[in-house]
């Protein structure tokens, strides 16, 4: 199983930008933990949220031919809790992309309201420098991922059948 | 218009604050990347990325970093250290970089302090001149 933090996508302009959206709910059980009485979506997981967002982007950028791995968190800022029955979404941008990796720069609003700056760092990791090598397939993109993306992207979300 | 190299230096310490959530005055012409700043191999990626913003210039990897593709090759590292021959690649394909200390134990753990603060100011002077 993979936990995904995002529900949809509302925008998706390949290789530039992307909206996502995300409903918070008690049925979330973490966050009876987080904390006892006052729940709050842990920060960790809107940073986990903007990176499916902008690794989508990214990943989708270059066909899902390469496998994109969060590499570096290079600014969040949180000015806001997030709670139960909050809407979110996430707005992700690419700011660079290389064969090696991207950037991409990201903000997370509830309304008009900004919640958190989130700058994120992918690599492509088949070509990093070390020339470790990774399994063929490419876990990142799972079928899960690339479902979300159905109605943006043709033949996303429908593996193709001999 | 030309940018001193004072102007070039802050520019690059404005970057490398950023990169790698250093204080300024870390930033020093002498201090290597690696050893007294932290940089790890996805952060030389994204100093790449944001040298290109601040500057507006193009930096191919290789260029400025190219250390990774030229160790996989025998006739340049021989026992853990750079060959004559290794060294003088290095030295073509490296000119804003100083070898001098180096140059009396190339062995390769060092290159490491190759990559200093000044190298990168040097590299993105050059670059700046040559596109002017």
């Amino acid at each position: 199983m993979r936990w995904i933090w995002i529900d949809k996508f509302l925008e998706f302009e390949s290789g530039r930008r992307a909206v996502a959206l995300k409903n918070v709910t008690l049925a979330e059980e973490h966050l009876h933990d987080h904390f006892p009485g006052f729940p709050v979506m842990p920060e960790c997981l809107m940073i986990e949220a903007m990176a499916q967002t902008a690794g989508i982007l990214v990943g989708e950028a270059r066909h899902f031919e390469e496998k994109v791995i969060l590499a570096k968190v290079k600014q969040a800022v949180f000015h806001d809790f997030v709670r139960p029955g909050d809407t979110i979404t996430l707005h992700a941008e690419i700011e660079s992309i290389a064969p090696e990796a991207a950037g991409t720069t990201g903000r997370i609003l509830r309304g008009d309201d900004l919640i958190a700056q989130i700058d994120l760092m992918f690599s492509h990791i088949d070509r990093n420098l070390a020339g470790k090598v990774f399994p063929e397939e490419n876990f990142v993109f799972t079928d899960m991922f690339r479902s979300l993306l159905a109605g943006f992207v043709p033949s996303a979300g429908q593996e193709s059948t001999p | 218009m030309a940018m001193s190299r004072d102007e070039v230096f802050e520019e690059v310490k404005a970057v490398l604050v950023d990169a790698l959530g250093l204080d300024e005055d870390e930033v020093t012409e002498e201090a290597t990347l690696m050893g007294d700043l932290g940089a790890e191999s996805i952060d030389f990626l994204d100093i790449v990325f944001r040298l290109e913003k601040a500057f507006g210039i193009k930096v191919p990897r290789e260029e400025l970093f190219p250390a990774e593709n030229l160790l996989n090759n025998p006739d340049y590292v021989s026992n853990g250290k750079l060959t004559a021959k290794g060294l003088q690649e290095f030295k073509a394909r490296m000119p804003h970089t100083d070898f001098s200390e180096f140059e009396a134990d190339p062995d390769v753990n060092r290159l490491s302090d190759l990559f200093t603060v000044r190298s990168v100011v040097n590299f993105v002077e050059s670059k700046l001149n040559s596109a002017a």
